[in-house]
């Protein structure tokens, strides 16, 4: 029954690699990109608050395969962006990457809002007083205290990240769920040993971000 | 909390407010033109692929209207179960016996970890295999099971954040009034957790429509996302427009939802205030609890 | 008191779909009268879902035919969707009584099912723009964009054995890939020749692909049934060669595959 897995035939540990390539790119991308949606949905200028939270509730509210469909049709076929890809694998992975910043970075950003949420009024007129313009009450008093309140629930957005990246199978990433379906094509008659593995390699993946964005809660949270 | 962050805008900021939105729409605009003319050039915008949705009933009677059906059957179905099942999974990993939490946080743990489509395809499969269910209910099932184990577990995890964010004194009360354990958990913490963390609560009620999808490509549940399948191979392959028009279904959908509970939280924080303005003193919070429940 | 409602309401909601789920669970291919068939639903022409609600294709014609000399008229045939990955469970529990669904008879599967059969025999190939011609064997593929769809068996082979070298995309469905296709995107759609003449026949799609009528492997279609049933096997193969000997076969090769210059190969011999 387990006799397909030595065969050599399928590269498990390589799948698995993308899966981790492909959530970690993506979670730096949407840290990034969920701060700017969150400062711009808090910044002065009205047509970027409206902005920020029609792309907000328009994205979160979409499903992520159409995201990622929407991804290799209009960014790479239609408009030919290949984001230096020369292959389709390559072209794949980093349009992959593109769609699941555009995705969790909205989650980035409602998690992040409940951070600032948690600051208390005084620090942000504390910094007026003394003078500070919005960037720099956002970038140097409010934000760095928004993120540590914010870590729990940025943590359960990261872990839905790396489970996330399956769908990416639907452009030619050849992450995990990707070699899978090949696996369930070929190897019908042993299933359950499959998804075991997968599943497996999903726990190893997630469980640990999850303690250890557990405990940097508990460590950085803000005394008050 | 927004307006506490600047001051109030004076004539420079005002000006300069309008230079900075007119740059920002002139860059949205190019960018609309570009992705226009582009489609445009690769005849992805002529008429026999659109038209289809506006012009031919069928495409709605035959194919939408019923995937958006099942669709809404397997959310209905998955929140009514998942919500109660996660509330009971939250409570039972704050209980003060070892022999309850700790399975019931390995369980959490375990279905947190794993991708729903790997939890619907298994369910899909143990059904097939070892029970009578007939094929035309196994998908939608399947769909069920692996949302409900999945987000009755992250739902679980929001009720006990929000209960443990609730002030010591909340818990200490009602025991000095001589409540249960239970009777505290059902009367006094739960009512207000869930009111704290009705915005958590309702993003995974979003997540739960979203994530009907999985289950049609692999299982052949009949859901809105999986027709675009059929509409394609009918109208002459226009998947643009087709994804289009469903991500602009489901954008609706969740749209409506959200709003519905924006409106449902509005009326839970009026009653709030209400039940504390009424009443001072410690008997406030138990009242408060009251209120929540009817609320609810 | 608004709260025991609202349970109330969600109770008898549960309630009621249970019971409509347990109430009409009937659990073999065909009680009585009537016979359940699982087909595709997005194969133009093999298996179709058409707007008005009926199937049309290749497939269902056989599917039609067979039934019609099991003892079954037209209506009473409930069609059933039938995945890749949920053949062999619809089989295996009794939910249909087969499958005709563009089922390639190999190793793998006949551990799981018995086939009838073959009633067709295709190989994969592929559709290209029709005023492309820079494709003619398989060789010039290793230079070219090549589409399939994700984890098929036609993917698989390409990559491990007749180009390596072409960049292969795989997408969700053959739609994706003809939508590539037309954009220029890619080059190439590779699977079974019956699947591309099926999309190349529909009316929108005329005179903008070809087939390139390659034969890069080799695939037997069966009609999927539970193991060890020889006595429908029987009957659906003596159906079958009297579907070829009667002239029906080709009437309805030519009917659903026709307009797209598919040249199929002639009726396979059944395999006892």
């Amino acid at each position: 029954m387990f006799d397909f897995l030595d065969s050599g035939q399928y590269d498990l540990l390589g799948a698995f690699w993308v899966t981790a390539q492909l959530a970690l790119y993506s979670a730096i991308g949407s840290l990034i990109w969920g701060t700017a949606l969150v400062a711009m949905r808090v910044s002065p200028v009205p047509l970027m608050r409206g902005f920020g939270t029609a792309y907000v509730n328009l994205v979160r509210n979409t499903p992520l395969t159409v995201v990622i469909v929407a991804c290799s049709f209009g960014l790479n076929q239609t408009l030919q962006v290949t984001l230096g890809g020369d292959t389709f694998e390559q072209i794949g992975f980093r349009l992959a990457v593109l769609g699941l910043t555009a995705y969790t970075g909205t989650f980035v950003c409602e998690a992040l809002r409940s951070g600032i949420n948690t600051v208390p009024a005084g620090q942000a007129e504390a910094a007026r007083a003394l003078g500070m313009s919005f960037t720099q009450v956002l970038t140097l008093v409010i934000l760095p205290q928004a993120f540590r309140a914010a870590i729990t629930p940025l943590a359960n957005v990261l872990i839905a990240l790396t489970k996330n990246t399956t769908v990416a199978a639907a452009i030619s990433a050849a992450e995990a769920a990707f070699l899978m379906k090949a696996m369930i094509e070929n190897e019908a008659d042993a299933l359950f040993v499959i998804f075991g593995i997968f599943a497996f390699g999903f726990i190893v993946l997630t469980l640990p971000t999850g303690l250890f964005l557990g405990w940097a809660a508990k460590r950085l949270a803000v005394k008050r | 909390m927004n307006s506490v962050l600047y001051d109030v805008p004076g004539p420079k900021a005002k000006a300069r407010n309008v230079v900075y939105t007119v740059v920002f729409l002139a860059v949205l605009g190019l960018v609309a033109y570009w992705v226009l003319s582009a489609m445009a050039d690769k005849h992805q915008l002529e008429a026999d692929k659109w038209s289809p949705f506006v012009t031919d009933s069928r495409v709605w009677t035959t194919y939408l209207l019923p995937g958006l059906v099942e669709t809404l059957k397997a959310a209905a179905l998955s929140i009514l179960i998942a919500l109660p099942l996660g509330a009971a999974l939250g409570i039972g990993r704050l209980s003060d016996h070892r022999w309850v939490r700790v399975p019931v946080g390995a369980v959490v743990e375990f279905f947190r970890a794993i991708p729903v489509l790997l939890l619907m395809i298994f369910a899909n499969q143990v059904y097939a295999q070892f029970t009578p269910i007939s094929s035309d209910f196994r998908p939608l099932y399947a769909v069920v099971t692996g949302l409900v184990l999945y987000n009755a577990s992250v739902i679980a995890e929001i009720v006990r954040a929000g209960v443990l964010s609730l002030p010591r004194g909340q818990g200490d009360a009602a025991v000095a009034l001589g409540m249960r354990k239970g009777q505290t958990m059902l009367y006094v913490l739960l009512p207000q957790a869930v009111t704290v963390m009705l915005p958590a609560l309702v993003s995974q009620l979003v997540v739960i429509v979203k994530d009907t999808a999985l289950g049609g490509a692999m299982l052949g549940f009949g859901e809105l996302l999986s027709q675009n399948r059929q509409i394609t191979a009918n109208y002459g392959a226009n998947t643009i427009a087709a994804f289009t028009v469903i991500a602009l279904i489901y954008i609706v959908l969740n749209a409506l939802l959200t709003q519905c509970a924006a409106l449902l939280e509005k009326r839970l924080r009026q009653g709030r205030k209400a039940a504390a303005v009424k009443d001072a003193g410690p008997i406030t919070n138990v009242e408060m609890g009251g209120a929540g429940a009817t609320g609810v | 008191m608004k709260l025991r409602h609202a349970s109330a309401a969600a109770a008898a909601v549960v309630l009621a779909l249970t019971a409509t789920a347990c109430g009409s669970g009937s659990d073999s291919g065909s009680n009585g009268d009537k016979i359940t068939i699982g087909i595709k639903f997005d194969q133009p022409g093999l298996g179709l879902k058409t707007p008005d609600g009926s199937y049309a294709g290749f497939d269902v014609d056989v599917a039609k035919y067979v039934a019609k000399e099991l003892g079954y008229s037209e209506d009473k045939i409930t069609w059933k969707q039938a995945p890749s990955a949920e053949r062999e469970n619809l089989i295996k529990n009794g939910d249909v009584k087969f499958v005709v669904a563009s089922y390639s008879i190999n190793e793998k599967r006949l551990k799981e099912v018995d086939f009838a059969g073959p009633y067709f025999l295709t190989h994969q190939d592929l559709l290209v723009r029709a005023d492309d011609t820079t494709i003619t064997k398989v060789e010039d593929l290793n230079s070219k964009k090549l589409c399939s769809v994700t984890g098929s068996t036609s993917a698989q082979n390409v990559k491990e054995k007749l180009a390596p070298q072409a960049d292969l995309q795989q997408l969700g469905g053959y739609s994706e890939c003809l939508t590539g296709l037309e954009n220029k995107a890619v080059d190439a759609l590779t699977t079974d020749a019956s699947i591309l003449a099926g999309y190349a026949s529909q009316k929108e799609h005329q005179g903008k692909f070809k087939l390139v009528g390659l034969s890069m492997s080799d695939e037997n279609y069966g009609i999927g049934i539970k193991k060890g049933d020889s006595e429908l096997k029987g009957k659906i193969n003596k159906a079958l060669e009297k579907m070829v000997s009667d002239g029906t076969w080709d009437k309805l090769v030519k009917q659903n595959f026709g307009p797209s210059g598919y040249k199929n190969e002639p009726a396979p011999k059944i395999a006892g």
